[in-house]
């Protein structure tokens, strides 16, 4: 079977050096105003305070500038390509209104300690935008300060932890599904719990049989994905809420594929009382190459005292303030407010939407992750058959058996012209395949991938050394990993 | 809705192919009870024309055309053109972190260069390819000081940014790190006496920042030779990065921590921004975060990866360095634009502005107000102190579309009637004369109005 790129044609790109490799002393990509002010000698202002020089700093034009990162920007894969089907990452379309409306004047030039007086328009997209969150979720109360996911998670169970401590005993661990992203545990590890591994049944669900036997008045909380990390909704939520909360624990949900649900199921209403959300996925706002995220944290009003300092509050003459007085509070978590600009990224994202465009947004990236499903159905092994909502888990079983796993497959997509799905996660799936093509996807374009995946599945029968050795179109082959770790090189230096 | 790629049709297509009649059907598993049986109660979609007038709407009640005096761990700096161009590039802005390293060459060598900078900046052999924020990198800097060195409890200098220390109490509270705070003398710098008197032998580090909170520049190398000869660690955290041009950078340090907004990110009203940890080569298996490293591929060519994992959370789990899982990419790509824009030259000649305008400030306002920690070498901020009360004045100042200094009160009660100014190359003399002028009108009349209470208490 000769395999097919029809989504791509190999193309020339330029090639480009380090910046430092460009840099010769007399070139520059900057002027400054003359000075209004007398100029100083700062060696006399500063003293042995004084700096030098600037070391390896380069000095470079302004066209060479552009050229050098438009270059290594075409060495990208990028959502704006086509399809990124990362599992659990929800690589969606990024509106263009989103970065406009964040770089009006000013929104971009507020400065977080200007006076409230002068800060109503921010004040009132933080407002806007925390209401719309809390009706999204069904929870009562909302912080928007954490950076990320990661760190929502943090100081979601810090609030668990205080909680807990107001009723007069923290408590000692946390469950957590061995489903569940790796983030989960190390939170609860910063946050000086200890971690209790709760094991999956033969659907990919939480054991309940396991949860009750494990649940006690030791556990501070469970934090669950839900739908989980294999894409499947726990249909016994209602059974994990009611044994945690008999004991007086409380249900923590990862929001990291809140995509499966918005408009359609509140994670309120069945029975979480501490929850973050990731505005970087399900709310469209960039990755950017790793960030910035944002991860705000819904609560439930038995949590609400312990909200992180300041929480935004409408004062007495009817204009928006933060309250910093909150005695029970856990503190701060950020300097400021949050990552701000994404509130207002986030927002444009759900006015652009709307009631029912958030709803058909959710019931598209669920039947695009049925549709793949469909499609490689007896192609790819497929552990778990439970029904699946917005992501897909198969596994590398059949191709194993030709020596090729999962990131191989992974690397011969690249040569497809896709980027991959998630490898190896997760890891109650030996060898997983996890696909989440998110709601931004076109027909054309899943079939496209389909038939990639296909193809692929093909080689493995015919010509294996083919995927094996993938990726063969890149600029880069595969790249000697050991190595950089063993020896690791984390900067240029100059050759002497 | 205009993002969803599909028609009527499309659908209907895509149902039959996976055998079900209708949408419902997918969301069946969710158990009835639970799933909504109404539309989300949120306003109706809107034209992206509304959209954009609703934000403008915004922007008019947030300060728009105001002249800032403030700083105070966020900075006004200009913003070259083409780093909104450059990061605009979709490649750049809608790519995820860069796990395939052979379809990511471009995201990666620009961290590999980024890490590069702020090692040729801080004078650190390492740096991570950064934090959320200056800090969160500050408390993620203490506690691989807590790793390092075995020790729990933290000396943090009460001239650190009063946020950056409420968030490292958060973060410490837990984890059974007690923080001792070191005062500050008459001079602005951190008291040395109070810092050798709070290292214990359980000590892990002294957390110190400079320029610190009162812009003011710290004796870097008295701080470290205490610390060190307690067997504890030096971090530094550093909140305007600007002051790399001009200021010798902490090389004493073993850890710096650091804010990154001042190179070409917006103020944004208080983030994203990009914090840096930076630190020596023998700490790196300790340093949390993403780190990009350079190797060869199979036909020995150059490129870069994603390197060290086995720190991370994705491997480690529980006994990950961090939990730390995103790092702010775009916002150091913004900064890695700036500093390759200002480069060796530019970012001196920025840092030189910057001293020379804040120089002439503090002079104009000495004239009238009394400026604290006078005497100590400052960078681009200083403290005011008035007769009136700092609220007061920077209400009249709002009323000539200014911003006056941050009043000091709520996080320093003990400087008084005390404002923290700033000016960078951005701010203009005149500016400046109508500022300085109108804390002389304060002092003046709260002169006079003494005078005549004198008057009448006497009659």
């Amino acid at each position: 079977m000769k395999h097919r790129t029809r989504k791509a044609t190999r193309h020339v790109n330029q090639n480009e050096g380090l910046i430092f490799e460009k840099s010769s002393p007399g070139k520059a990509a900057w002027k400054l105003p003359p000075l209004d002010v007398p100029e100083v000698d700062s060696a006399a202002l500063l003293g042995s305070a004084e700096r030098k020089d600037l070391g390896n700093m380069p000095e470079v034009s302004e066209i060479e500038i552009i050229r050098h990162f438009t270059r290594m920007s075409t060495w990208n894969y990028a959502i704006d390509l086509g399809i990124y089907p990362l599992g659990s990452c929800t690589m969606k379309y990024n509106p263009r209104v989103n970065e406009a409306v964040a770089r009006v004047e000013g929104i971009a030039n507020g400065h977080p300690y200007q006076p409230e007086k002068i800060s109503q328009g921010a004040l009132q997209i933080i407002k806007t935008l925390s209401e719309q969150l809390i009706e999204i979720t069904g929870m009562d109360a909302i912080t928007l300060q954490p950076a990320a996911g990661a760190h929502g998670e943090m100081t979601g169970l810090l609030m668990v932890r205080a909680y807990h401590q107001s009723k007069g005993n923290a408590r000692k661990k946390i469950l957590i599904p061995d489903s569940a992203h790796g983030t989960n545990p190390a939170t609860a590890a910063m946050v000086n719990y200890a971690v209790e591994n709760l094991k999956s049944d033969l659907r990919g669900m939480v054991d309940i049989q396991a949860l009750a036997a494990q649940m006690n008045e030791d556990v501070a909380a469970l934090m669950l994905t839900n739908p989980n990390t294999l894409g499947v909704f726990e249909q016994d939520i209602h059974k994990i809420a009611d044994i945690l909360h008999a004991k007086g624990g409380l249900l923590y949900m990862d929001g990291a594929n809140m995509n499966a649900l918005v408009g359609k199921v509140r994670p309120g209403d069945f029975g979480v009382d501490v929850m973050h959300l990731n505005l970087h996925k399900t709310f469209s706002t960039p990755h950017g190459g790793g960030g910035p995220g944002s991860g705000p944290v819904a609560i439930k009003k038995a949590l609400e005292p312990f909200l992180p300092t300041p929480v935004l509050t409408k004062k007495a003459d009817g204009t928006l303030g933060f309250d910093y007085s909150r005695p029970q509070s856990v503190g701060r978590v950020r300097a400021f407010y949050g990552n701000f600009g994404m509130f207002v990224r986030a927002l444009a994202y759900i006015q652009a939407n709307g009631p029912d465009g958030l709803r058909q947004t959710t019931e598209d990236a669920v039947l695009n992750a049925n549709y793949i499903r469909k499609g490689l159905e007896g192609t790819y092994d497929l552990p778990y058959s439970t029904p699946t909502m917005h992501e897909v888990v198969f596994s590398d079983k059949t191709q194993l058996k030709k020596g090729v796993r999962t990131m191989d497959i992974a690397k011969r997509l690249i040569d497809y012209g896709f980027h991959p799905y998630t490898t190896a996660f997760p890891l109650i799936v030996p060898g997983a395949l996890m696909i989440e093509p998110t709601e931004s996807e076109s027909k054309e374009e899943m079939d496209l991938f389909i038939e990639a995946m296909k193809s692929i599945a093909g080689e493995v029968e015919e010509d294996p050394q083919t995927v094996l050795g993938a990726p063969h179109s890149t600029r880069v082959s595969r790249l000697d990993e050991t190595a950089a770790a063993r020896k690791p090189v984390l900067r240029w230096k100059p050759q002497d | 809705m205009r993002y969803l790629p599909k028609s009527p049709a499309d659908r209907q297509a895509m149902l039959k192919a996976i055998g079900l009649r209708s949408v419902d059907d997918l969301f069946a598993p969710i158990p009835a009870e639970y799933r909504l049986s109404r539309e989300l109660n949120i306003p109706r979609q809107m034209a992206e024309s509304e959209i954009v007038d609703f934000f403008r709407q915004r922007s008019r009640e947030n300060g728009d055309g105001y002249t800032s005096f403030l700083g105070a761990g966020a900075y006004f700096h200009y913003r070259p053109v083409i780093i909104d161009s450059l990061i605009s590039r979709g490649e750049f802005l809608t790519a995820y972190t860069p796990y395939q390293a052979e379809i990511s060459q471009g995201t990666l060598q620009s961290i590999f260069e980024f890490q590069t900078m702020i090692c040729e900046l801080t004078g650190m052999e390492v740096a991570n390819a950064s934090m959320y924020d200056g800090s969160t990198a500050a408390a993620e800097g203490v506690m691989m000081a807590v790793r390092l060195t075995g020790r729990r409890s933290v000396v943090v200098a009460r001239s650190l940014h009063p946020e950056y220390r409420e968030v490292l109490a958060t973060y410490a509270t837990h984890q059974g790190m007690p923080l001792t705070v070191a005062g500050f003398n008459d001079d602005g710098r951190v008291n040395l006496k109070e810092v050798e008197k709070a290292i214990t032998p359980e000590t892990a580090c002294v957390l110190i920042q400079s320029p610190n909170f009162f812009g003011t520049i710290e004796d870097v190398a008295a701080i470290a030779d205490i610390a060190h000869k307690h067997g504890a660690m030096l971090v530094v955290s550093i909140a305007e990065a600007v002051s790399l041009g001009i200021v010798e950078p902490p090389r004493q340090a073993d850890v710096i921590t650091m804010e990154a907004q001042s190179f070409g990110v917006p103020l944004g009203f208080g983030g994203p921004y990009c914090g840096v940890i930076a630190t020596q080569e023998k700490y790196v298996r300790q340093m949390p975060g993403r780190l990009v490293g350079q190797t060869v591929d199979k036909q020995g060519k150059r490129g870069f990866v994603l390197t060290l994992a086995t720190r991370e959370q994705h491997i480690r789990r529980e006994k990950a360095t961090s939990n730390i899982c995103t790092n702010q990419a775009l916002v150091a790509l913004m900064v890695n634009i700036f500093m390759t824009v200002y480069g060796k030259v530019g970012l001196k000649e920025l840092a030189k502005q910057n001293l020379a305008k804040t120089a002439y400030a503090a002079s104009q306002f000495a004239k009238h107000g009394k400026v604290l920690f006078g005497s100590t070498p400052r960078f681009n901020e200083f403290v005011v102190q008035t007769s009136e009360g700092p609220y007061a004045i920077n209400g009249r100042l709002l009323g000539h579309k200014m911003v006056g200094g941050l009043p000091l009160k709520k996080f320093y009660p003990e400087l008084g009637n005390a404002a923290l100014w700033c000016c960078t190359e951005l701010t203009t003399r005149s500016a400046i004369d109508t500022a300085a002028g109108l804390v002389a009108e304060s002092e003046r009349s709260v002169r006079s109005s003494k005078v005549e209470d004198v008057e009448e208490v006497t009659r």
